[in-house]
């Protein structure tokens, strides 16, 4: 991805990256070509096959693997319905407490302290004094009763409450006309939604489940819930939001999974 | 022994490979596909089981992590959904399929059912096929497509909520998909078994096999063989 200049972020280093590092290489890069990679993908594909080992993390093989699910990225964005909302369910059917998941186990979860807690805005946003978590508990208050869906294939039912993201750009000055929105976690997790997604109307930053504060496992004070994303896109333990143009990586997607991750 | 009057080597000008070149490189496509997307699935299944007593053991999954199972299954889906739309047109528009498949009569089924069972099915001629392969493929090309339909139902459970509503919901819809998947694994399981037992029948997949007049009627069409 071209880097343009980008806006002052905590998100990005504050030095521009070495641009002299690419044009050493360059030579090495140009022979990593289509044609190679291509040849080297289904000669390995076989191979993994005949053999019974794996070569999943072969360099070219990932370099195929990746491009197609950043191709799936574009076709899932594409089919994406703004207007289309996910079922909602009744109270009786709430989960209680909700499942965890996280890349640790929850023994290893290190709550936050909501008294000096902050959350901090970035980018493309107007007002980007930090929020204390009394004044987020102030904001209109959406209630959300759906279903969250692992990317592993389990669910449940769970009841969520919180601000509206759209109705939480609005008031803090977000330029919805931009591309992505990144999250930042308190654990180091980080996550970004595109921008259509963090709009639609069942998105939103949760401070409550089933009508209590959230617990520390789940993700106290703040955490990300959207209806149309698989359930590692919702972010826990969010300490910093940002609105950008320049595509932010994210945990899940450098370790190889898809980061459209629309359901 | 069947009419040998299918089969004829004199009529290559007007006639067509059993199995013509299209056809093939469209199997071998869906076979290595099939594998691909069988051994990926089966690493992301593990991560969540639907049966508590069935694990597939680490050797036969494709992807070392997790990511790497999603990866594959989501990089075969298009192979296999494009090969799959371009095969069943080609088995429509070419009538290979009302040939080849069509009808399925049920005596002819049992009499086959009973031949099988007492090892005296004949498969002399590979341009016919009985009433039970007949069956199978039928079977499997349905299978085939209802693993698409029910997989895109997982991909997308709320922006295909029409197509997750066939299946009831999301569960449904995996044991759906799973359940094909079974079906497409016992199929492979048989075809392979009998094709390394008729070895014509195997050979045929990769040289296209006798030469079948073009103009021939569909087996159904003639008279029944009196055995």
């Amino acid at each position: 991805m071209a880097i343009k200049t980008p806006s002052r972020s905590i998100f990005r280093p504050q030095r521009r990256i070495d641009q002299g590092i690419l044009h050493e290489h360059r030579k090495l890069i140009e022979t990593i070509d289509r044609r190679n990679v291509l040849r080297g993908a289904l000669s390995l594909g076989a191979l993994a096959l005949l053999g019974g080992c794996d070569v999943s993390e072969n360099a070219q093989l990932q370099t195929v693997l990746r491009a197609v699910s950043d191709w799936n990225d574009r076709v899932q964005a594409a089919i994406f319905r703004p207007g289309h909302l996910a079922p909602t369910y009744p109270e009786s059917q709430v989960v209680k407490p909700p499942r965890f998941n996280a890349f640790y186990d929850i023994e290893e979860v290190k709550p936050v302290d909501g008294e000096t807690w902050k959350l901090e805005l970035a980018g493309r946003i107007d007002e980007k004094r930090p929020l204390s978590i009394e004044e987020i508990y102030r904001l209109p208050e959406q209630e959300m009763i759906i279903k969250h869906i692992c990317v592993e294939g389990w669910e449940y039912i769970g009841q969520w409450s919180g601000v509206n993201l759209r109705t939480f750009f609005e008031r803090v000055g977000a330029d919805i006309t931009a591309k992505y929105v990144a999250f930042r976690c308190a654990d180091g997790y980080t996550e970004s939604l595109d921008m259509p997604s963090a709009l639609h109307p069942q998105t939103m930053l949760a401070t409550k489940y089933a009508r209590e504060p959230i617990t520390d496992p789940f993700g106290f004070p703040l955490r990300l819930r959207t209806a149309t994303k698989l359930g590692f896109k919702n972010a826990k333990w969010v300490t910093a939001i940002e609105v950008t143009n320049d595509f932010p990586d994210t945990y899940y997607r450098k370790e190889g999974f898809n980061w459209f991750a629309g359901i | 022994m069947p009419p040998a009057d299918a089969v004829s080597h004199h009529h290559a000008a007007r006639g067509h490979h059993l199995h013509p070149l299209p056809l093939r490189v469209m199997h071998w496509i869906n076979a290595v596909t099939m594998i691909v997307m069988i051994g990926s699935g089966w690493k992301i299944y593990n991560d969540e089981v639907i049966f508590g007593w069935l694990h597939f053991p680490e050797a036969v999954t494709i992807g070392k992590w997790a990511q790497h199972g999603l990866q594959w299954h989501f990089f075969g889906m298009w192979v296999l959904a494009l090969n799959g739309i371009a095969y069943v047109t080609y088995g429509v528009a070419t009538g290979r399929f009302r040939r080849l498949l069509l009808p399925i009569r049920r005596s002819e089924l049992i009499a086959a059912i009973k031949d099988a069972l007492r090892f005296r099915l004949g498969h002399d001629d590979p341009t016919r096929y009985n009433a039970v392969q007949k069956l199978l493929y039928v079977g499997v090309i349905l299978a085939g497509i209802l693993i698409v339909i029910s997989g895109l139902a997982i991909w997308k459970p709320i922006q295909f909520s029409e197509l997750l509503a066939l299946f009831g919901n999301f569960q449904n819809a995996r044991l759906v998909h799973f359940l094909c998947m079974t079906a497409i694994v016992l199929f492979m399981i048989v075809h392979v078994a009998l094709a390394l037992m008729v070895p014509h029948t195997l050979v045929a997949m990769f040289t296209g096999g006798p030469v079948v007049a073009d103009g021939e009627a569909p087996a159904s069409a003639q008279p029944e063989p009196t055995h």
